[in-house]
C-alpha cells in the first residue's frame, strides 16, 4: 500500500512475527484506504471502484464482486437494516488459503469488511467462521476488539456518520454451510439447508434482511482497491480477471503450500516452480486445479492460465485455486472415492437425488476400488453424473461439484476403472497405504 | 462427565441469555449456546439441550435437529481429548488411512470410540485446512501436521497423562 506490492494480500503476513497489530498495521499502510472511504467517498463510488477493479468472488463461484453489491437496495445503513457477512467457513478440502489470512492478517479482512459495508451501507458485519479454526478465532477477536478500540468499528466511524461493527459466528462443521444461502440459514439458528433463490440474499437475507456474503479473500482485497486504484489492481492480473490470488499445491509435491500470484498465472509455473514439482519418484498424474469440487485436468493442460475463464475453457474451474495433485503411485478411484465420500456425508440431505444419490455412488466406486465392481456399475456411475451433475436436478450446487472429479475421471482413468473391473482387484494395492513419506520417494 | 446430569448452573444460563438477546431472534444464537454448553460438559446431554431449547424459545426437537446436523456438536460423550483426523482427499492421498489405523489400533478402538479410561476419543473428521502439511489431525484446538506414527504414539502417552 505505501509501497506498491504486487503481492498486497500478503505483504504484511509473516507467520513468525504473527498478525501485525493495529498501530503496525497502520505504519504498513493499512486505513489508508477505509480514511479515504470514510472521508469522502460517496457508497456508490466504492462499488463503482470495486467493479472496475474486475475483482472476482474468491470463494470458488468467481461472480463480479461490484456486480454483487449492486443489487443491494440503496438506503442508507441508518434507515434500513443490511448485513455484510464474511464467509470464513473454508472447507472446500484441500483448501487452506482463508485461514492463512485470517490468522495472518486479521485486521486486513476488518478492513474489507468496513469498505464493503460502507459500499453496500450495511450496519451489521458477521465473520462465518467454521469451527475448526481456533487460531484464526481468536486473532479475529483480538483484531476486531482493538479496531473497536482504535475507533475503527462502532458508531459513527471517523465522524462520518457511519456506524458498523462485526460479530464472529463460530459455526459447527459442516459443509454447506459455505453455499451462502445455507450460510444465512445456519446464521438463524436452523439446519443449515440451501434456500431457493430468488429471493436472492442481496434483497432477501439475514432475517429477511438485504444481505451480502463475501469470501475472507475477496473482502481482503478492497482495502488495496481503494487504497491503490481499480486500475492498479485490475493490472495485477496477467489476463482479463483482476488482481492476485492465492494459489496453492497439496498432495506429493515437494514443497506443499500456498502462494500469492498475479491472476492467471500458469498452472506449470504453481506446481513446478512454486510447489518444487513432484517428489523425486512420483510422476504428475491428474490434478484438481481448485479444490474437491472442481473436474480433472490432466498432465497436458499444465499450461493453463489460472484464471476463470482458462480454467473453463480447459474443462474444469479456477475453485479456490488450491490444487490437489494425483500422482502416478496413488489410484485415480481410491481418490475419487475418497472424494465422493466426503460429499455424501456433507449432504444436507434437503432433497432426494443428492441425499440418496451421493452415498450409491461412494458404494459403487467402493466396490471398483475392493474388486467387486461389476461393468454395469459404470452405467451407473455415469448416469449420476449425468442425472447429478451441472446444470443440474438437486436443489443447490452441491452435488453438481461431488460431480465434476466423478464425470471427469470416467473418462480420464476410464482404462483404469476397466481394469479394476476385469481383474477384480487394484492394481495398485499400496498406493495409499504408505506412511507420510513427504521427506521422500517410498522404498 | 457426570455433571452433564445435572442442571445447567445460572451463570451458564445468564450467559445464554445474553447472546439470545443479542441476535435479532433468540434462536440466532442456537449453536453459539450449544457450543457454550459443550464447553463446559464436553458435550450436550438431552437434558441440557432441553433447558437450553427453553431459554431460546425453540422446541427441544426443533434445537436436536440443529445439534445434530453439525459435525462439532456432540450428542454424546466423548473423552477428556478429541482427537480429530482429517480423512479428506489431500491427507488421504498422504497416508492418513494407515495412520487411522495404527491409532486405532493403539488405542484398542474404533473410529468414534473413547478408550476406556475416557482419555480419548478418535473421530474422523473432514478437511481442516492443513493440506500443505498433510496428513493432519486437531487434538482438542491445536493443529498439528506431519503427522506420522511416531509423533502418534508421542501424543497419545501425552494426552493419557492430561487431565
Amino acid at each position: 500500500m505505501t509501497l506498491l506490492s504486487d503481492r498486497p494480500l500478503t505483504a504484511m503476513i509473516d507467520p513468525a512475527a504473527g498478525p501485525p497489530d493495529c498501530a503496525a498495521y497502520g505504519r504498513a499502510g493499512g486505513w489508508q484506504a477505509a480514511r479515504r472511504a470514510l472521508g469522502g467517498l460517496a457508497p456508490a463510488d466504492i462499488i463503482d471502484m470495486v467493479t472496475r477493479s474486475k475483482l472476482r468472488g474468491r470463494g470458488g463461484a468467481g461472480f463480479s464482486t461490484g456486480q454483487k453489491w449492486s443489487f443491494v437496495p440503496k438506503d442508507p445503513a441508518s434507515e434500513r437494516r443490511k448485513y455484510l457477512i464474511a464467509n470464513a467457513d473454508e472447507m472446500e478440502p484441500g483448501t487452506f488459503k482463508d485461514r492463512l489470512l485470517l490468522e495472518g492478517n486479521p485486521l486486513q479482512l476488518v478492513e474489507g469488511m468496513i469498505l464493503a459495508a460502507y459500499g453496500v451501507q450495511a450496519g451489521h458485519g458477521i465473520v462465518f467462521l467454521r469451527g475448526e479454526y481456533h487460531l484464526a478465532c481468536t486473532r479475529l477477536h483480538h483484531a476486531i476488539g482493538e479496531a473497536r478500540q482504535q475507533g475503527w468499528l462502532g458508531e459513527n466511524i471517523l465522524g462520518s456518520g457511519f456506524s458498523f461493527d462485526i460479530h464472529v459466528h463460530s459455526s459447527a462443521g459442516r459443509y454447506i454451510c459455505g453455499e451462502e444461502t445455507a450460510l444465512l440459514t445456519a446464521l438463524e439458528g436452523r439446519r443449515a439447508t440451501p434456500r431457493s433463490k430468488p429471493p436472492f440474499p442481496q434483497t432477501g437475507g439475514l432475517w429477511g434482511a438485504p444481505s451480502v456474503v463475501n469470501n475472507v479473500e475477496t473482502l481482503c482485497n478492497l482495502p488495496h482497491i481503494i487504497a491503490n486504484g481499480p486500475e492498479w489492481f485490475a493490472g495485477l492480473g496477467l489476463g482479463e480477471d483482476g488482481g492476485t490470488k492465492i494459489y496453492g499445491a497439496s498432495g506429493r509435491v515437494t514443497k506443499p503450500g500456498a502462494w500469492e500470484l498475479p491472476i492467471g498465472t500458469p498452472l506449470r509455473q504453481i506446481i513446478e516452480e512454486h510447489a518444487g514439482g513432484m517428489l523425486p519418484g512420483y510422476r504428475l498424474r491428474a490434478l484438481l486445479p481448485g479444490g474437491a469440487s472442481t473436474a480433472f485436468l490432466d498432465a497436458t493442460s499444465l499450461d493453463v492460465a489460472m484464471d476463470y475463464g482458462s480454467v473453463e475453457k480447459a474443462g474444469s474451474r479456477l475453485g479456490t485455486g488450491m490444487a490437489i495433485i494425483l500422482d502416478d503411485r496413488t489410484c485415480p478411484i481410491g481418490m475419487i472415492r475418497n472424494l465422493e465420500h466426503f460429499f455424501a456425508q456433507e449432504s444436507c440431505g434437503w432433497c432426494t437425488p443428492c441425499r440418496d444419490g451421493l452415498p450409491w455412488v461412494e458404494r459403487l466406486l467402493t466396490a471398483i476400488e475392493d474388486g467387486t465392481g461389476q461393468a454395469e456399475d459404470m452405467d451407473h456411475l455415469a448416469r449420476h453424473a449425468r442425472m447429478l451433475g451441472a446444470p443440474g436436478r438437486t436443489f443447490c450446487a452441491h452435488a453438481p461439484g461431488a460431480m465434476a472429479p466423478l464425470a471427469s475421471g470416467l473418462k480420464l482413468f476410464a482404462a483404469d476403472f476397466t481394469d479394476h473391473i476385469r481383474h477384480g482387484r487394484c492394481p495398485l494395492p499400496a498406493a495409499h497405504g504408505g506412511m507420510n513419506t513427504r521427506q521422500g520417494a517410498p522404498s | 462427565m457426570s455433571t452433564a446430569d445435572a442442571p445447567l448452573p445460572a451463570p451458564l444460563r445468564a450467559e445464554i441469555l445474553v447472546l439470545a438477546a443479542q441476535e435479532l431472534h433468540p434462536r440466532g444464537a442456537a449453536v453459539a449456546a450449544l457450543r457454550l454448553v459443550q464447553a463446559r460438559f464436553g458435550w450436550v446431554s438431552t437434558g441440557h439441550l432441553c433447558e437450553v431449547a427453553d431459554l431460546l424459545g425453540m422446541s427441544a426437537d426443533d434445537l436436536d435437529g440443529v445439534a445434530t446436523y453439525f459435525n462439532l456438536l456432540f450428542r454424546r460423550p466423548v473423552g477428556r481429548h478429541v482427537i480429530m483426523l482429517c480423512d479428506s482427499v489431500s491427507c488421504w492421498i498422504m497416508g492418513c488411512e494407515p495412520l487411522c489405523d495404527h491409532l486405532c489400533r493403539t488405542l484398542g478402538i474404533q473410529p468414534g470410540e473413547t478408550t476406556a479410561d475416557n482419555a480419548i476419543t478418535v473421530l474422523p473428521t473432514v478437511c481442516i485446512g492443513h493440506c500443505d502439511h498433510a496428513p493432519a489431525m486437531l487434538v482438542d484446538t491445536t493443529l498439528h501436521g506431519d503427522v506420522d506414527t511416531v509423533c502418534l504414539d508421542h501424543l497419545i502417552d501425552t494426552l493419557r497423562d492430561t487431565p
